[in-house]
C-alpha cells in the first residue's frame, strides 16, 4: 500500500471529516444504532462516508429500508446490487397495515399514504429491532425546520420531537444519553448542502440511482408536475395521456408523489452545472411538502424523519 | 530517524488550494425585534442567493403571517418553526449555508429572547464571527452585552456590531456615532480581535449588499463585503498535536487502530505521541483510512492511527504531543453558564463530557458570577449559586484524573459539558481555565517509554553539572546573608561594632573558600542522583 501524500483540506474534506466523528461518537455512546437507507443520493454519500468511519471494521450497524411498496423499481434494483456489493446487512420493513389496506397515494392520498408507511412504519420498525439511534441522511439546508434541528435529535418513547425543548450541542460534544424507549435521530450530513453532495459523488465516484440521470422516460402531467409511469398501479384519469420526455429527478421517493424536471442532464457534471443554474429549490418536486407550510415540521413531531 | 515529533510545525501547515473558497462561520445575535432573521433574508434576497420556488413560497408566507403590511416580511426566510412564525420572533438556531463567489458560509442565525440564550451559545461556540444587531432606537441593551459576553467567553475573535432601523432614527450619524463610542467602550473588557460596526437598514438592504444613498456619511464596506474579506486563520492546524479517542478499530487480530478526530496540530507515521492520562508515549505506527495510508493528517481529519506496541487505550484516552501535552488532574477551574431553570447546586453529582471522556464530577465551589452588564466577576452572595442563563468562575472535583487544555488554547480539549444524571438534560457548558491534581492523582510518565528516552535524549539535564563559575555565584549569593548574619552575632555578643567587623570579615574569606571547594566536590560526586533523574512528571529538558 503506497502512502498518500499529503493534501490541504478542503470543504468536502472538512464535511466528510465532520460526519465521520458523529458516526463514530454515536455508535461508541449507542446500544443498537442503525442506518436509515432511502437509496437517494444522501443516503448514497452517507453510506460511503459511513464505509470510510469504520474502515477496516465492517459497518457496525444494519441499514434499515422503510418501503412504501411504492418506490421506483429502479431504486429497489440498485439497493439490492449496492447492498450485495458492499457486503452490508440489511433490514426492508413494511408496515402490514399498508399492504392489508392495500394503500395507495392515488386512492388515499399523500398524506394518509405518508403517514402510515413511513411515519408509523418507521416508528414500528425501530420499536420492533430496538434501535436506540437512528442515522438519517437528512441536510439542514433542505428545508426551514430541518434547519433547526440539532445533529442529534432527542425523541421521546411516543419518538415525538419537541422542536422548543432541543438539546444543546457545543463544538462536538453531542449528549447521548437517554432514558430506556427513548432514542435518537442522528444527522450526519447535517452541514452539506446539495452542491456539496453532488461534488462528494463526483469526487468519491459513488454510485447512484440512474434515475438521477436524464433520459426519455413515460411521464403523465399531473397537478403541475411530471410523474412517471412506473407500473400499472398508476390509471391515467380523463384528459391525461403517457407522454415519453427526457426527465431527472432531483430527489427520489415514492414515484406517485415525486415530479421529473425535463432536463438533458446525463452525466454528473451537466447535473452539477444544471444545478448551480438552477433558480428552485430541490424539494419544489416534493409533493408532500407542501400540505402546508409547516408540513414538514408537524411530520417530524410525530415520529417522521 | 526521522526526528519528529508530534509537534506542530509551521512549515507543514498547508498552503490553501488555489481556487478554493474558504469558509466563514458566524453568527447573527441580539435582542428581540432587531431584526435578525430579516437581516439574513435581505442579505439572501439581494445577493440573489435564494431559490425562486422558496420566494414564491416566500410571497405567500407573508401574506398569512408577514409583519410588513403589503411588503416582503424577509424574516419568514428563515424562521422555521411554526411557532416562530405565528409568535414573529426566532426560538432555535437555524443553520442557512450559502456562498457567494469569494467565500463559503454558514451562518447560525440565533434567538433573542433571554430565554433562549443557551440556543445562542450553540451558535457562538462553532463561530468565527458574530454580528450583534442594535435597534439604533435602542442603543446598546442589557441583552447585547449578555450576547457579547457569551461571544467573547466562546472565543469568537470577530464582531459586527449592525446598527438596524437606522431609518427609524433619520438615518443620523450622530446617533450611530453615540451608540458606536457606547460599545467601544463597553467591549474593552472582552478582549475582540477586530470590531467592526455598520449603520444598516435591514428590510429596505441599505448597507448590505449594496451601499446605502442615505447615509452617505459612512465610510466602511456594506456587510456583505466585510464578511467576504474579513481575515480567519485557523489556528488549530499550528497547535500541539491532540487527538481523543473515539473508538477502538479491531475488526481482527491482526489490526487494532484507534480512532478520531484531529483537534489540534498534526501527525505522521513515525511520530511519537503520548497517551493520557496514563502518560505513556509510543510511536505511530499507521495513518489508515479507506482511501489507503496517509503520509500525515492534520487538525481537522477523522483518522485512524495504528501504535508501534499493543497498549491499552480505550475511548476516552487523549492522544498528544510528548513534547506540549494535554495537562492532567481531577481539579478544574472553569468559566460555567448555566442552561437550566434548576439552579446549581454545589457537591451534586454531574456527568462531566470532555472530548469524548465522560466520567462523574461535581461543582466543589462557585467563586463569582460574571456580571453581564460589565462582563466582570462579582463576588456571589452567601450561599447563592448560579441560575438558568447566568455565567460564573467555578471549581469542580472530578472522580477520575482527566487530560485537557485551558479552552484559550484549544476549543475541542478545553470545552466540556455537565450533564444531569436523572433527566439527562445538558445543565452546563464549561470551559477549562486550570487543571490541578488533589494529591497524589496525577499520572506520571512512565519513564522506560518517554519520549526522551525513545529519541535518545540524554535523561541527566546539564544543570545536573553546574559549572564553576555557577559554583562561584553560589558561593557569593551564599555568603552575603550570612556574613550580615555573622555580624549580627557576634555583636549581639560583644557589642563592639569594630570587632564584629574583623571577626566577619576573616569569616568571610575562610567560608568562601571552604564553600566553593566543597561545592565543586560535590558535582563531581554521582552519589545519590539516581533517583533525582528519573524523577517521574519532570519534563526532559524541553
Amino acid at each position: 500500500m503506497t502512502a498518500l501524500a499529503a493534501r490541504p483540506l478542503g470543504h468536502l474534506d472538512r464535511l466528510e471529516a465532520e460526519s465521520i466523528h458523529i458516526m463514530r461518537e454515536t455508535v461508541a455512546e449507542c446500544e443498537r444504532p442503525v442506518m436509515l437507507y432511502s437509496i437517494g443520493k444522501d443516503s448514497a454519500a452517507m453510506l460511503h462516508i459511513a464505509m470510510k468511519a469504520f474502515y477496516p471494521s465492517k459497518l457496525p450497524f444494519p441499514l434499515l429500508h422503510v418501503n412504501t411498496t411504492w418506490k421506483f423499481r429502479e431504486m429497489i434494483e440498485f439497493r439490492d446490487r449496492r447492498v450485495k456489493e458492499l457486503g452490508v446487512e440489511l433490514i426492508e420493513y413494511i408496515n402490514p397495515k399498508g399492504i392489508e389496506m392495500d394503500i395507495s397515494p392515488f386512492v388515499h392520498g399523500s398524506k394518509l399514504h405518508t403517514e402510515i408507511m413511513k411515519t408509523e412504519a418507521l416508528k414500528q420498525a425501530l420499536d420492533k429491532y430496538n434501535f436506540d439511534a437512528a442515522f438519517g441522511g437528512a441536510r439542514r439546508d433542505e428545508e426551514k425546520s430541518r434547519a433547526k434541528e440539532r445533529v442529534l435529535s432527542f425523541r421521546t418513547a411516543q419518538h415525538r420531537w419537541d422542536p422548543k425543548n432541543q438539546r444543546p450541542e457545543f463544538w462536538r460534544l453531542y449528549n447521548t444519553r437517554k432514558a430506556p424507549g427513548e432514542s435518537l435521530r442522528v444527522f450526519p450530513m447535517s452541514n452539506w448542502t446539495e452542491a456539496d453532495i453532488w461534488d462528494y459523488i463526483a469526487r468519491e465516484n459513488i454510485p447512484v440511482v440512474p434515475l438521477y440521470f436524464a433520459k426519455e422516460r413515460p411521464v403523465v402531467r399531473r397537478g403541475g408536475t411530471l410523474i412517471m409511469v412506473d407500473d400499472d398501479r398508476m390509471k391515467l384519469a380523463p384528459g391525461e395521456s403517457i407522454e415519453h420526455k427526457k426527465v431527472r429527478f432531483r430527489t427520489l421517493g415514492c414515484y406517485p408523489l415525486t415530479g421529473g424536471i425535463e432536463s438533458d442532464a446525463s452525466t454528473l457534471d451537466e447535473i452539477i452545472a444544471e444545478m448551480r443554474e438552477s433558480r428552485s429549490s430541490e424539494r419544489q418536486g416534493r409533493l408532500i411538502d407542501h400540505d402546508g407550510s409547516s408540513s414538514m415540521e408537524q411530520k417530524k413531531q410525530e415520529g417522521y424523519f | 530517524m526521522h526526528g519528529a515529533v508530534a509537534a506542530a510545525l509551521p512549515s507543514r501547515a498547508p498552503a490553501r488550494l488555489v481556487g478554493e473558497k474558504p469558509l466563514l462561520r458566524f453568527i447573527t445575535c441580539g435582542s428581540v425585534d432587531d431584526g435578525k432573521s430579516t437581516l439574513i433574508g435581505r442579505l439572501l434576497y439581494d445577493a440573489d442567493l435564494a431559490p425562486d420556488d422558496i420566494i414564491a413560497a416566500l410571497e405567500s408566507d407573508s401574506k398569512k403571517h408577514g409583519t410588513q403590511g403589503e411588503a416582503l416580511d424577509f424574516a419568514l426566510l428563515v424562521d422555521g418553526l411554526a411557532a416562530e412564525r405565528e409568535q414573529g420572533i426566532t426560538i432555535d438556531v437555524a443553520y442557512r449555508y450559502f456562498a457567494t463567489d469569494k467565500r463559503k458560509f454558514i451562518v447560525a442565525d440565533t434567538p433573542g429572547h433571554e430565554q433562549y440564550t443557551r440556543n445562542m451559545a450553540v451558535g457562538a461556540s462553532t463561530a468565527d464571527l458574530a454580528i450583534l444587531l442594535v435597534d439604533a432606537r435602542k442603543g446598546i441593551l442589557p441583552q447585547t452585552r449578555r450576547h457579547s459576553v457569551i461571544t467573547s467567553m466562546f472565543g469568537v475573535r470577530h464582531v459586527v456590531v449592525a446598527v438596524n432601523k437606522m431609518d427609524l432614527v433619520g438615518y443620523s450619524e450622530g446617533v450611530f456615532r453615540k451608540i458606536e463610542a457606547d460599545f467601544h467602550a463597553f467591549a474593552n473588557n472582552l478582549r475582540f480581535a477586530s470590531i467592526y460596526v455598520a449603520p444598516l437598514v435591514a428590510k429596505d438592504g441599505d448597507n448590505l449588499v449594496h451601499g446605502s444613498a442615505n447615509m452617505s456619511w459612512h465610510q466602511g464596506p456594506p456587510l456583505l463585503s466585510y464578511l467576504e474579506g474579513v481575515a480567519v486563520e485557523d489556528v488549530m492546524q499550528i497547535a500541539p498535536f491532540r487527538m481523543p479517542v473515539q473508538w477502538v478499530n479491531r475488526p481482527n487480530l491482526d489490526f487494532r487502530g484507534f480512532s478520531g478526530f484531529i483537534s489540534g496540530g498534526n501527525i505522521r507515521p513515525g511520530d511519537i505521541i503520548r497517551v493520557l492520562p496514563s502518560g505513556r508515549d509510543t510511536r505511530v505506527a499507521r495513518i489508515a483510512t479507506f482511501d489507503g495510508d496517509l503520509e500525515s493528517a492534520l487538525s481537522g481529519q477523522s483518522v485512524t492511527l495504528t501504535l508501534s506496541e499493543e497498549i491499552d487505550i480505550s475511548r476516552g484516552d487523549l492522544l498528544c504531543s510528548p513534547v506540549s501535552p494535554a495537562k492532567t488532574g481531577d481539579r478544574l477551574e472553569a468559566k460555567l453558564l448555566w442552561l437550566v431553570r434548576e439552579p446549581l447546586l454545589v457537591g451534586k453529582n454531574y456527568l462531566l463530557k470532555l472530548g469524548t471522556k465522560t466520567g462523574p464530577a461535581a461543582v466543589t465551589e462557585v467563586d463569582a458570577r460574571i456580571d453581564i452588564e460589565s462582563g466582570l466577576p462579582q463576588p456571589l452572595a452567601d450561599g447563592s449559586t448560579l441560575a438558568f442563563n447566568e455565567i460564573g468562575d467555578a471549581r469542580l472535583s472530578l472522580e477520575t484524573v482527566i487530560a485537557c487544555d485551558p479552552y484559550v488554547e484549544n476549543r475541542e480539549t478545553g470545552g466540556f459539558i455537565l450533564i444531569d444524571r436523572i433527566t439527562n438534560e445538558t445543565v452546563a457548558v464549561g470551559m477549562v481555565k486550570a487543571v490541578a491534581a488533589s494529591n497524589g492523582r496525577a499520572a506520571a510518565p512512565l519513564t522506560e517509554l518517554s519520549y526522551a528516552s525513545m529519541e535518545g535524549l540524554p535523561l541527566v539535564r546539564e544543570s545536573f553539572r553546574p559549572s564553576p563559575t555557577r559554583s562561584l555565584v553560589k558561593a557569593l549569593s551564599w555568603l552575603l546573608p550570612a556574613s550580615v548574619s555573622t555580624f549580627l552575632i557576634v555583636y549581639a555578643f560583644v557589642q563592639n561594632a569594630e570587632l564584629a567587623a574583623e571577626i566577619t570579615g576573616v569569616e568571610l574569606l575562610a567560608m568562601f573558600a571552604l564553600y566553593y571547594f566543597h561545592e565543586r566536590f560535590w558535582t563531581r560526586l554521582k552519589f545519590g542522583l539516581a533517583t533525582e533523574e528519573t524523577q517521574p512528571g519532570d519534563d526532559p529538558g524541553l
